[in-house]
Formats: structure tokens, C-alpha cells, sequence
């Protein structure tokens, strides 16, 4: 186990080198000078000049990546355009938005993705089966966006139960600690603070869910009917043990090796991929952080949270691993 | 004596198990570990021995689907391993294979007369119509219908198949057919069947067989010689007829003994072996039968038997004929 | 002579599928008795398997069930109990093993967790005693380093051992009747002759009837005290090991022992069964080993034969006096 998770960690040193290439290379792909891009059109040739010697532009670019690279470790993500404000600072509150909400959302996909799968697996052909499978195949074809505006239009508009927008109702505040609200205000002991973060939560975490949850559940499905049909579980029947524990204790763990390839992959594209959620639901997040980014040009941020959001691809991946090992105790050989 | 129609001299075969940090390789299974035998035409060489001792590497390096790690394997005299792949491919025309599973071998998608028609598609051999027509002899001659030519596989029973597997065989006219485990797959009444049939076809054309199979009531009802591997090395070999009436290695002896046969009066002294077979990547000093064996001396652990004549003309491989 | 612990009595077991109703096992009546080992005999297809399973309650259903009979478990009618009723008998009074010692572990988890799962499930057993229970078990098959096996996987073990400790925890609760499904199939000659020479040290020490299912008649022969022959689905003889083999009395039976090439000398060629195995269902009159019989007579494609004897029977009617 440990020369394995050993041999993982090593493995990850080229990813990441490879990703903060790419990132890096973003910067000059951008189309004509990145210094009159960032001045603007009616910026003097002086001007671009002393920006491009600030930015280390004028340097071969080998230099250019390894100062990149030094900054990144040491913590310099550069600054902001828009407000001037350093990245490093800005992206935290972003990032912990984007992370509390695809937490909860990721609760939501495993809890119910897998449990929707082993009951159409365990009740084959019924129709428990066949409304789960259907509910599944309706989820991996809905748009986010249109789940999102439905959502907000029963729960918010006709029903008024549910905040539509924002991480907080308008007038409260709460003191960023970790700047994961839910942590944030049970440390305070404010719960009335807390039920109101939670209600916020809701909306954009169900549509984000949604996809990943369908995906889990259909995963779930086919793996679960393969342990079922194996030698070893027939050997537990044989052995007396009852069907509920036959399912959730002895063949979970064995149809859990695809299902946690799936979830990782659903959580690394979540973190990305939450922009849309975001936008819908003005979720301060990372997504948004990026959108809003991209609509004032703001190059270094773009920069930035990419590199952030791939660094926690490449994490959430690597994290996947250590647990293939966890469960299976077959993988050291491999 | 005439020349041997197969030879293969000190064969050897090596998997690297790559392993640690770096991919490097951590240790070597010595699947095949310097096998020499040969094989005279019309007849038939068994090869028995228990899973994992060797005995399909060798069957396969025999006709090199498997690159040997060391060793000759003469063919008609020439050495093939030699060979340019043309040169290789023209060769492989008369060296057949017969493989244990009848399912997997065979294309699903396939009818069967395209299945036994390929080879002959592959080494030029008739035009369209010549070929259909022996496809269809070749269907009567293992005991199925010219009309099965249309059907698919999985229309078709476990000794069926097996018979298209050797109608597919006999295609191109092969002068050595290497079926391993043929019959392993099939039940006792169709296991007759097609054992009767392959002794039958090996008459008629004069075919040589080697035979490999884990079943010893099997290999002694099929073969002449028989060769019995153990860990990679070839125990004994000798006729068959005395081989299974005087068995001389304490391995062929046990491995004997351990059949059950068929006939409750028959209860005799059954020699059980201790252990399991060590692994071929970390095979015992020694003689490698030496951890297992009933009769083990000193010697054993310590030096390696070689493949000696006994008094009466057999090859044994055991410290206590030296 | 020792009383019957487990009846099958015309018991039949269909599966349902697209194309209707597949009798495989089709109205057998065997009985075994304590303490002995019976040989369930027969080629694929023949029923014994799903017998077996039939006996457990562990037919995939759908598409199997039981139609029809009865299995008596002392006296207690099974074919058709609950659930709840089946559980405590699995693994407690009847334990099987299985063909497939590769597949029959599961790979993530210890032999430890496995082996004492029965014993948790039927027997009230304090936990400290439970260690000391699995290493006797795991001595009693003959399985080395007891203490440290306990806590490894299935994957560390060689086909042999493992069936070793398949059948360790077939035996975890001392169950009165083992269902050995084909155990030395998949294994090697030496290897299967430990396995046949444990189950028969087992049988003696602890008086476990066990039923050997198995299409090897060399395994039958040396193993097994009676048989029974299964032929598409119906039992076409059985009696004492000695009988059968010495004097077989249905042609099925006789085929398949001459059908064996022979250890100790070489045959010209085999004895064959003409034809194949028919499909389940397809011969709807008739003794269903005509199509292949050597001896078949004129009756034999309108009638079907009974099973007829006493200790000794067989279903032909080359041996029926009417004939």
C-alpha cells in the first residue's frame, strides 16, 4: 500500500508539470500582445513597454515559466486587473463557495446514485427498476440550465420555500472563518445562520447533483448485477446470510471499484464544471469567480483558476487511487 | 533411424514480472525451463504435467506463437526459429494448432465454413469454389454434415465445435498438429468421440500429433511417447507403455497414483503429495520436485538432476538413478 | 440400516424462459442417509447442479423453480419454505462448496471474515473463542500457518488452498449433510487427490453426510459409497458404488464407465456414446436415452421406463420383466 500510494505521488510530478505548461502556455495564446491586451487599445507604446518589463515578458520564455513557476510556490498567483487586488487572496472565498457546494451536491449523487442502484440491482426488472433507470436516463438528458430555472420557478417563485440565489439572503452576513459557511457558523453556534446557509444550498446543489447522480446510479445498477451474479457471493448465501446484508456489506465493497471511478471523475468535473450552477444561481464561486473574469478580460485570474481548478482535478484523481487501493487488496500487485 | 520430424533443443522461456518504483524487473518465471524432445512422424508425443508446469509454452514455442527465451526447434531439420516471418508463415501451413476451448477459439460472427475456409484463404490454397468444396469434405470427414458450412458456432454442442476446430486444422493439410488439452473441455461420452476421431484422422494422413493434456487416462489411450513435465522441466520420458506400467520418476509415480480410477475394487496405496506447486518464479534449489517428493535425499536440495538414459533406454530425470 | 437425513422425492425444477418451460430437473427421488457419501453422477446438462441448488434454495429465480415434489431435511419439507427458514438451515445444517475455488472467495475480504461469518450467523459464539475456532477449522483441512492465513486474502492463496478453506467453512457449524458441487474439478490431479483424501478423513471424523457432485467416475468410484446417475434431468440408475460399476445395468451408465480410456492399459479405440446430450424439454416420448442407446427396442421410443429395483435400480426396461 505504501510503495503503491508512493509510486502514485511520484507519478503526479508530471502532471502537474504538464498542467502548469498548459496553463502557462494560455497566456501566449492569447491572440497579439498580452501587455496591449491588458492596457487596451489606446495604451502608449511606453506604457506596453514598461508593462511588458514588469511582467517579465521581454525575457525568453524558459525564464518566463520558471518565474511562473516560482510564484506559484510561492503562493504569488499575480494580481487582479479588474480590482488590483492579488489572486491569491481574491480566489480562496471563490474557491470555498465552489467546494462547499460540490460537496453537498456530491453527498447528495453518492447517497442517493448508490442507493437507487443497488435497489434496481437487488429488485432486477421490477418496477422499482424500471422508474430508478428511467429517473436516471431523464437526469443524464436534463440541461442544467433548465433544471436550474424550473427549480427556482416552483420552489422559489410559485412556492416561495427556497432561496434562488446568492449563498445568503441579502441582508445578513456571516464572519468568514474558513469561508465554508456551513463550518463557519456552527463555529460561531449561530444555527438560525445555519439553517439559512443550508437553505441556500439546496436548489443549486440538487441541479448540480443531478447528473452525477443519474450517472452513479446506472454504474451502481451494472456493477451491483455483476457481484451478484458472481461465485462468491452465491458461497455467502450459501452460508445463510441474509439479502440486505449480502448487498450493502459484501457485494458494495466488491462493485465499488467502478463506481468510485465514476465518482471521481464526477467530482473533478463538478469542481470545474460548476460555472453553469453558478451562473444560474449566483453562486460566488469559482465558476462564477472565472465567468465574470473572462467578461472583463481579466487574464490573470482566468490563469489562475485554471491552474486551481486543474490542480484539484489532478488532487481529487490521485485521491481516487489511494482509495482503489483502500479497497481493493488486490491493487499493490498491480 | 530417420530424421525426427520435430526436435526442439534446451527451450527455454522467461516472463520479466516487472515490479517496484521504477518498473524494474523483479523477478523472472521460468515458465519453460530447457525442455529438449523430438517427435517422429505418425506419431504421437504426449505431454502431461499440472497446471502452470510448462506444458502449453512449450507446445506453443514449438510452433512459435511464443518467441523461445533460449533454444533450437527444428522442423524438417531447419531450424525455425531462424526463419524470416514469410519463410515462417509458409512453415506454419504445416504445423496446426488445436486449442482446449471450442468456444473461444471460434469467431462468433463467423459461419463455420468461412471459419474452416480462412486458413486456406491465408496460405493460397484453391480458388472459391475448391475451396468451398473442401471445406465441405472436411466437414464429413470429422463427422458433421456438409449443410453445418452455413451455421455458427453457437449453434452447436462442445464436441461439435470441437470438431470444426480440427476440420479448421486440417484445412491446409498439416503434417504436426499441436492440440492442447483437446478434449479437457468436453464430457466422458463426447471426449471419446473425439479422441476416437483424432486417431482415426492421424491413419489416414499420416499426421503427428503432440498432445498435451493434464488428464494421464487420456494421454496413455492417445499417445507413444510421453513426456511428463513438472516446474518449467521435463521429468521423464519414455514410451508410454512403460511409463505408466513402470513409472521411475517419484513425480510420475505420485502424479499416478493420484488418479482416481474408475473401478471401486481399485483402492490402491494413493502416494498424496505434501504442498502445492511452487511458484515457476521461485522454484526450490535443487531438484525441483525435491520440496515434494517422498524419497528425497540430500542430493536433492543441492544439485540439479539432468535428463539421463536408465538401464532400460528411458530419460528420467532423478538423483536416484544416477 | 441408518436413517435418511435428507429426501428428494420426485422433485422437478423448471427454468422459464422466452421459449416456455426448461424441465431440467425432471421428477428424481434419492435419499441420503447420515453419515454417508453419495455420488451424484452425470454429464453438463444433466440436472445435478441444479439439484443441488434446488436442495439449497438457491435457484436464481426467476427464471428457476421448483415445480413439483418434495425435499425432506429430517423429515421437514424444504422445497417450498420461507426465506427465514432456509437461512437457518444454510450454512448451518446444509453447507455446500462449490467448483470454482478461484471465483468462490470474495476477493476483498479476509479468509478470516469469511470463515467465521457462518459461525457468527448460527452460532452464539463469544468473539474471543471465534479466532480460536477458525484456526482449528483451518487445521482441520490441513492448512499450514493457521493463525497468520486468517488475516490474508484470498488472492495469496493457490487454487487448492483455497478450497481448503471453502471447505473449512463448509464444515464451520458442523452442518449434517455437505453439497460438494464439483469441489476437485478445477484443481490438479495431486491437488484433487488432497481434496478427495480430506473430504473422506472428514466424513469419518465428524459423521457429515456429504453428497459428491461430480461427471468424474474415477472420483465416484474411489470416494463414494452409493450413486446416483442422472441423464437429462431424471435419475437412470443408482445403488451400491460396487453394483453400479461391476454390474450397470441402464446402457447410459455402461457407455459412460467403458467410455473412460483406461490407466493401466491401451485400447485400440474407445467405446463411444453415439449423438449427443439432448436439449432439456426436446424428447417428449419415449425413454430419453433412446436416440443414443445401443440396445434400444421398439418400445423403448413409445414408453418410458420406471425406475425399478430395490437396492439397485435402474430406469430400463432391459432389466423390467415385462419386457
Amino acid at each position: 500500500m505504501l510503495s503503491y500510494s508512493i509510486k502514485r505521488l511520484l507519478m503526479l510530478i508530471p502532471v502537474l508539470i504538464g498542467m502548469t505548461l498548459i496553463v502557462f502556455g494560455i497566456i501566449h495564446a492569447i491572440p497579439g500582445n498580452p501587455a496591449q491586451t491588458i492596457l487596451g487599445t489606446k495604451a502608449t507604446p511606453e506604457a506596453i513597454h514598461n508593462l511588458n518589463q514588469a511582467l517579465g515578458l521581454d525575457q525568453p520564455w524558459y525564464i518566463q515559466y520558471f518565474t511562473y513557476l516560482k510564484n506559484i510556490f510561492s503562493g504569488n498567483l499575480g494580481t487582479s486587473i479588474q480590482d488590483n487586488m492579488p489572486i491569491a487572496r481574491e480566489i480562496w472565498p471563490h474557491l470555498a463557495a465552489t467546494i462547499e457546494l460540490s460537496f453537498v451536491a456530491m453527498v447528495i449523487a453518492v447517497v442517493v446514485g448508490i442507493n437507487a442502484g443497488i435497489i434496481s440491482a437487488w429488485k432486477q426488472n421490477s418496477a422499482l427498476d424500471y422508474s430508478a433507470m428511467i429517473l436516471a436516463l431523464i437526469g443524464v438528458s436534463m440541461p442544467i440550465f433548465w433544471l436550474g430555472l424550473l427549480e427556482q420557478w416552483l420552489f422559489s417563485v410559485k412556492l416561495n420555500w427556497l432561496p434562488s440565489i446568492g449563498r445568503l439572503d441579502i441582508v445578513s452576513t456571516v464572519r468568514p472563518i474558513t469561508n465554508l459557511y456551513l463550518i463557519d457558523t456552527l463555529i460561531e453556534g449561530q444555527f438560525s445562520q445555519f439553517w439559512m446557509v443550508v437553505r441556500h444550498l439546496i436548489l443549486p446543489a440538487i441541479a448540480l447533483a443531478t447528473i452525477p447522480t443519474a450517472i452513479i446510479a446506472r454504474m451502481t445498477r451494472s456493477s451491483m448485477l455483476e457481484v451478484l451474479k458472481s461465485d462468491y457471493i452465491r458461497t455467502t448465501k450459501a452460508k445463510g446470510e441474509r439479502m440486505g446484508l449480502i448487498v450493502y456489506k459484501y457485494a458494495l465493497k466488491n462493485a465499488f471499484i467502478p463506481i468510485l471511478t465514476v465518482i471521481g471523475l464526477q467530482t473533478g468535473l463538478m469542481l470545474g464544471g460548476a460555472i453553469l450552477t453558478e451562473t444560474i444561481f449566483g453562486w460566488p464561486g469559482i465558476g462564477l469567480y472565472v465567468y465574470n473574469a473572462i467578461q472583463y478580460r481579466d487574464y490573470p485570474v482566468i490563469q489562475s483558476g485554471i491552474l486551481v481548478i486543474a490542480f484539484l482535478f489532478v488532487m481529487v484523481n490521485f485521491v481516487t487511487d489511494l482509495l482503489y487501493g483502500l479497497i481493493d487488496p488486490r491493487i499493490k500487485y498491480r | 533411424m530417420s530424421e525426427p520430424l520435430l526436435k526442439v533443443e534446451g527451450l527455454k522461456k522467461y516472463f520479466p514480472i516487472k515490479g517496484g518504483l521504477l518498473g524494474k524487473v523483479s523477478e523472472t518465471v521460468r515458465a519453460v525451463d530447457g525442455v529438449s524432445f523430438s517427435v517422429n512422424e505418425g506419431e504421437t508425443l504426449g505431454i502431461v504435467g499440472e497446471s502452470g508446469c510448462g506444458k502449453s509454452t512449450t507446445g506453443r514455442m514449438a510452433m512459435r506463437l511464443i518467441e523461445p527465451t533460449a533454444g533450437k526447434v527444428f522442423f524438417e531439420g531447419k531450424d525455425i526459429l531462424n526463419l524470416s516471418k514469410s519463410e515462417m508463415r509458409r512453415t506454419r501451413k504445416d504445423i496446426q494448432m488445436i486449442f482446449q476451448d471450442p468456444f473461444a477459439s471460434l469467431n462468433p460472427r463467423q459461419t463455420v465454413g468461412r471459419i474452416i475456409e480462412e486458413p486456406m484463404i491465408v496460405h493460397h490454397m484453391g480458388n472459391s469454389s475448391e475451396r468451398r468444396k473442401r471445406v465441405d469434405e472436411l466437414l464429413e470427414l470429422v463427422g458433421l454434415s456438409a449443410y453445418y458450412a452455413k451455421r455458427y458456432p453457437h449453434q452447436f454442442s462442445g464436441g461439435q465445435r470441437q470438431r470444426i476446430g480440427i476440420a479448421r486444422a486440417l484445412a491446409v493439410r498439416p503434417k504436426l498438429i499441436i492440440a492442447d488439452e483437446p478434449v479437457s473441455a468436453l464430457d466422458v461420452s463426447v471426449q471419446s468421440q473425439v479422441l476416437n476421431l483424432l486417431q482415426d484422422l492421424q491413419k489416414r494422413f499420416n499426421l503427428t500429433y503432440i498432445f498435451i493434456a493434464h488428464d494421464l487416462s487420456v494421454v496413455r489411450h492417445i499417445s507413444n511417447r510421453v513426456a511428463v513435465m513438472y516446474l518449467g522441466k521435463i521429468v521423464e520420458i519414455s514410451d508410454s507403455e512403460r511409463l505408466y506400467d513402470h513409472p521411475e520418476h517419484p513425480y510420475t509415480k505420485a502424479l499416478l497414483s493420484a488418479v482416481p480410477i474408475p473401478d471401486p475394487d481399485n483402492k490402491t496405496n494413493r502416494i498424496i503429495l505434501k504442498g502445492d506447486v511452487p511458484s515457476p518464479a521461485h522454484p526450490p534449489a535443487g531438484c525441483p520436485f525435491h520440496d515434494r517428493c517422498p524419497v528425497a535425499m540430500d542430493i536433492c536440495a543441492k544439485e540439479v538432476p539432468v535428463l539421463k538414459k536408465t538401464e532400460d533406454g528411458r530419460l528420467v530425470s532423478c538423483h536416484l538413478y544416477d | 440400516m441408518a436413517d435418511s437425513i435428507l429426501e428428494v422425492k420426485d422433485l422437478r425444477t423448471s427454468f422459464f424462459t422466452d421459449d416456455g418451460e426448461v424441465p431440467a430437473v425432471d421428477g428424481i427421488t434419492f435419499s441420503v442417509k447420515e453419515g454417508e457419501i453419495l455420488g451424484l453422477v452425470g454429464e453438463s446438462g444433466c440436472g445435478k447442479s441444479v439439484t443441488s441448488l434446488s436442495i439449497m434454495g438457491l435457484l436464481p429465480s426467476p427464471p428457476g423453480k421448483i415445480v413439483g415434489g418434495q425435499i425432506l431435511y429430517k423429515g421437514e419439507d424444504i422445497s417450498h419454505a420461507k426465506e427465514s427458514r432456509m437461512r437457518k438451515l444454510r450454512g448451518n445444517d446444509i453447507a455446500m462448496i462449490f467448483q470454482e475455488p478461484m471465483t468462490s472467495l470474495n476477493p476483498v475480504f479476509t479468509i478470516g471474515e469469511q470463515l467465521t461469518e457462518a459461525i457468527r450467523l448460527h452460532k452464539k459464539m463469544p468473539k474471543k473463542d471465534l479466532e480460536a475456532r477458525a484456526v482449528d477449522l483451518l487445521k482441520m483441512v490441513g492448512l499450514p500457518r493457521a493463525r497468520e492465513l486468517l488475516k490474508e486474502y484470498p488472492h495469496e492463496l493457490s487454487g487448492g488452498m483455497r478450497q481448503r478453506v471453502m471447505i473449512a467453512i463448509a464444515m464451520s457449524c458442523d452442518p449434517k449433510v455437505l453439497i460438494a458441487d464439483e469441489p476437485t474439478t478445477a484443481l490438479d490431479v495431486t491437488i484433487q487427490a488432497q481434496i478427495l483424501d480430506l473430504m473422506a478423513k472428514l466424513n469419518r471424523e465428524t459423521h457429515t453426510a456429504i453428497i459428491l457432485i461430480t461427471h468424474d467416475l474415477g472420483v465416484v468410484a474411489q470416494v463414494c459409497k452409493r450413486v446416483v446417475v442422472m441423464y437429462a434431468g431424471k435419475v437412470v440408475e443408482q445403488g451400491d458404488v460396487r453394483d453400479i460399476f461391476n454390474h450397470p445395468e441402464h446402457p447410459y451408465t455402461e457407455g459412460l464407465i467403458r467410455s473412460i480410456p483406461d490407466l493401466f492399459s491401451k485400447k485400440d479405440t474407445l467405446y463411444t456414446i453415439k449423438g449427443s446430450v439432448p436439449k432439456p424439454g426436446s424428447i417428449k416420448k419415449g425413454c430419453l436415452f433412446a436416440p443414443r442407446c445401443p440396445y434400444v427396442m421398439d418400445k423403448c421410443r413409445t414408453a418410458e421406463p420406471e425406475l425399478t429395483g430395490d437396492r439397485h435400480k435402474s430406469r430400463c426396461f432391459l432389466h423390467r420383466e415385462d419386457a
